[in-house]
């Protein structure tokens, strides 16, 4: 019960986030969207941070080091650490200085004119949008099923069906409405400074849920002398022999569930596939190119445009490895130490265990009490960017679908603020119907689309750094990405094949691979943009673009 | 001291690729971190270092000098207005 009431304070406190930026709230579109452009330094890290962070940062963390040991801290972490950070200097900075410049809103507005082509909406707001819906309904579910086991006992009559837990319907139900809420009476600014009380409450949480844990272990060292004693692979990146009794264990309770699970209907979630830890190089090389994912999503596109100037990026860019650091070190340590944890005799958490995803809240929960225990269930729910979702997607839908359609002139602020505030409920109540559905496949789909964000981080990248990019050249990368993901995602068995590599590469190296090959192609192959354009996004290199066409 | 930046990044990167010790757990550092991830907790400190360079000496100043110049344009067109 305890968990239950701290969950409920926390989602009191974003309600009143909401309310109290509401008070700021000047009225306009822009300032309903983009905070007026002027959110200084401090925020826009946390806003960034925080919508970088997605459930996968504390759950995901955890259940995967548990899996595969500490090298998921290099491969996702460090990594994210690196290019992030390189994403924010070379590409967000300037995607905000085109947007301050020429009003722009959304990403859309922007590669309308710098690839001379109103129709380009209509390839990329459905692959835009298309690609944010299964990773919101991941994020919708997750968070039910975080609230749901957070809660267990705490209701034993009222929902006695779910182990006297909050359903996930309930709780999914409850995440939206709080969401909508304070997204609804405060857009944009209400989201900032939810993220900066989310990344507080996270940090926070996990650091005291190390120490916590360490002493109850008997200190750091011990507990990671368990590990060296019981699983030693998990402290490497290669599968140690000296294990394998333990792989052929959870192998066994793979497939016994899994035959449960196929002979009981195919209810719920499919149990997770069982791999012998370890990653391969290539593999960790080429994970590099998952991070690339925020110079796409649209979400984070939006928050670049709220910065109040150029400087507001630079905390940012030197403080996100940090912060990054202080969120993952802790989970991925939990999580390697509850493979081996041992008290009084019995594991912490049993060898074959399979519910990755449960691993840090179970290990919490009984080894701490029930206060850490309810902050970590708040600071998983914590981890998510469902608010930037949903104002984003209301955003592109009031501007690059009704205004841009209708005409911008023909609705004052007051009106698009209004249309925003429909379509951010309209999308929450879709999204909340299509997760009670939880259409098959979406989990394996939502990670896919992850890696789609990723896959055309080349065309932002020409649009911004190569004049010569071409209208032609940008529809065709959009196709070849889109043709290179759907081949590989069905090579994948539809993401049923949680561990598909092509050549123990990560498959989104291919696909941006492919994406650049053919935007490279195309724009050497058609003609230039026009000079006005090329001035307008490369100025003096622009002109001597010019000055060389002015000599052919 | 630009290309010197670029150059630490570049390191950066390459240094990542820690495969000298893939398969190793000692050293502990402060007796608990097996040594691939205390590399890696050390390489995001790093990160944040260069990334503090970059600011410092790569930093599009232009933008900064641009943002009052469209401030003053979106001034006049108002005053127009």
């Amino acid at each position: 019960m305890t968990a239950f009431w701290i969950i409920i304070g926390y989602l009191a406190v974003l309600i009143l986030l909401g309310i109290a930026s509401n008070r700021v709230f000047r009225g306009t579109a822009v300032d309903y969207f983009l905070a007026s452009r002027g959110v200084g330094g401090f925020m826009l890290l946390m806003s960034l941070f925080g919508t970088t962070m997605t459930a996968f940062a504390m759950v995901g963390s955890s259940g995967e080091s548990f899996e595969s040991g500490i090298g998921v801290y290099g491969m996702m972490a460090s990594w994210s650490g690196i290019i992030h950070s390189l994403v924010f200097f070379l590409i967000g900075v300037k995607l905000w200085s085109f947007g301050k410049r020429y009003g722009y809103m959304t990403q859309i507005q922007f590669f309308r004119d710098r690839l001379e082509s109103k129709r380009i909406g209509l390839v990329l707001f459905p692959v835009l949008v298309g690609m944010m819906i299964p990773y919101l309904l991941v994020g919708i579910i997750g968070l039910g099923n975080a609230m749901s086991g957070a809660t267990t006992g705490a209701f034993p009559k009222a929902f006695a069906a779910s182990n006297g837990a909050v359903p996930p319907w309930l709780g999914m139900g409850i995440v939206c409405a709080v969401v909508l809420l304070y997204v609804f009476v405060g857009g944009v600014r209400s989201t900032l400074w939810v993220n900066a009380f989310q990344n507080a409450l996270f940090m926070t949480v996990g650091v005291v849920a190390l120490i916590v844990i360490a002493n109850r272990l008997g200190g750091p060292a011990s507990a990671t002398k368990m590990v060296a004693e019981r699983y030693p692979t998990m402290l490497k990146r290669e599968f140690d022999p000296k294990d394998e009794p333990r792989l052929q264990a959870r192998v066994a309770a793979y497939e016994k569930k899994l035959t449960e699970w196929e002979q009981g209907g195919r209810q719920g979630d499919k149990p997770r596939d069982v791999k012998p830890p370890g990653i391969g190089k290539l593999q960790f090389l080429t994970y590099a190119f998952i991070p690339f994912s925020v110079a796409m999503f649209p979400h984070l596109f939006q928050y670049y445009l709220t910065a109040k100037s150029a400087k507001s990026f630079r905390l940012s860019v030197i403080m996100h490895p940090v912060c990054i650091l202080v969120i993952w070190l802790p989970c991925v340590i939990l999580g390697v130490w509850a493979t081996s944890a041992v008290l009084d005799g019995n594991p912490v958490i049993p060898p074959t265990f399979t519910n990755t995803n449960a691993v840090l809240a179970k290990l919490v929960k009984d080894l701490t009490g029930p206060i850490l225990g309810g902050l970590t269930a708040a600071g998983i729910l914590a981890t998510n960017s469902l608010d930037a979702q949903f104002l984003c997607l209301g955003s592109m839908f009031t501007n690059d679908i009704v205004a841009h359609h209708y005409g911008q002139r023909r609705f004052s602020d007051r009106q698009l603020v209004l249309l925003g505030r429909v379509f951010v409920v309209g999308v929450v109540v879709a999204s909340y119907l299509l997760a009670l559905a939880r259409p098959r496949g979406v989990f394996e789909l939502g990670v896919w689309c992850f890696a789609g964000y990723a896959s055309l981080a080349p065309l932002v990248i020409g649009a911004l750094y190569w004049p010569r990019m071409t209208k032609a050249g940008a529809y065709a990368s959009i196709l070849a990405t889109a043709l290179a993901w759907g081949w590989l995602f069905r090579a994948s068995d539809y993401g049923g094949d949680e561990h598909f590599l092509v050549w123990g590469m990560m498959p989104v190296a291919v696909i941006i691979a492919v994406g650049t090959a053919a935007l490279v192609l195309v724009s050497l192959t058609t003609s230039p943009p026009s000079a006005r354009t090329i001035a307008k996004f490369f100025g003096r290199h622009g002109a001597q673009i010019r000055a060389q066409a002015r000599g052919q | 001291m630009r290309k010197v930046v670029v150059a630490l990044v570049i390191l950066l990167i390459v240094a990542h690729q820690d495969f000298w010790w893939w398969n190793d757990i000692e050293p502990l550092v402060f007796s608990f971190l097996p040594v691939g991830l205390a590399y890696h907790a050390l390489l995001s400190v790093l990160a944040a270092i260069v990334w503090a360079l970059a600011v410092k000496y790569c930093w599009p100043r232009e933008l900064d000098v641009a943002e009052h110049e469209w401030a003053d344009e979106s001034m006049s067109k108002h005053q127009e207005l």
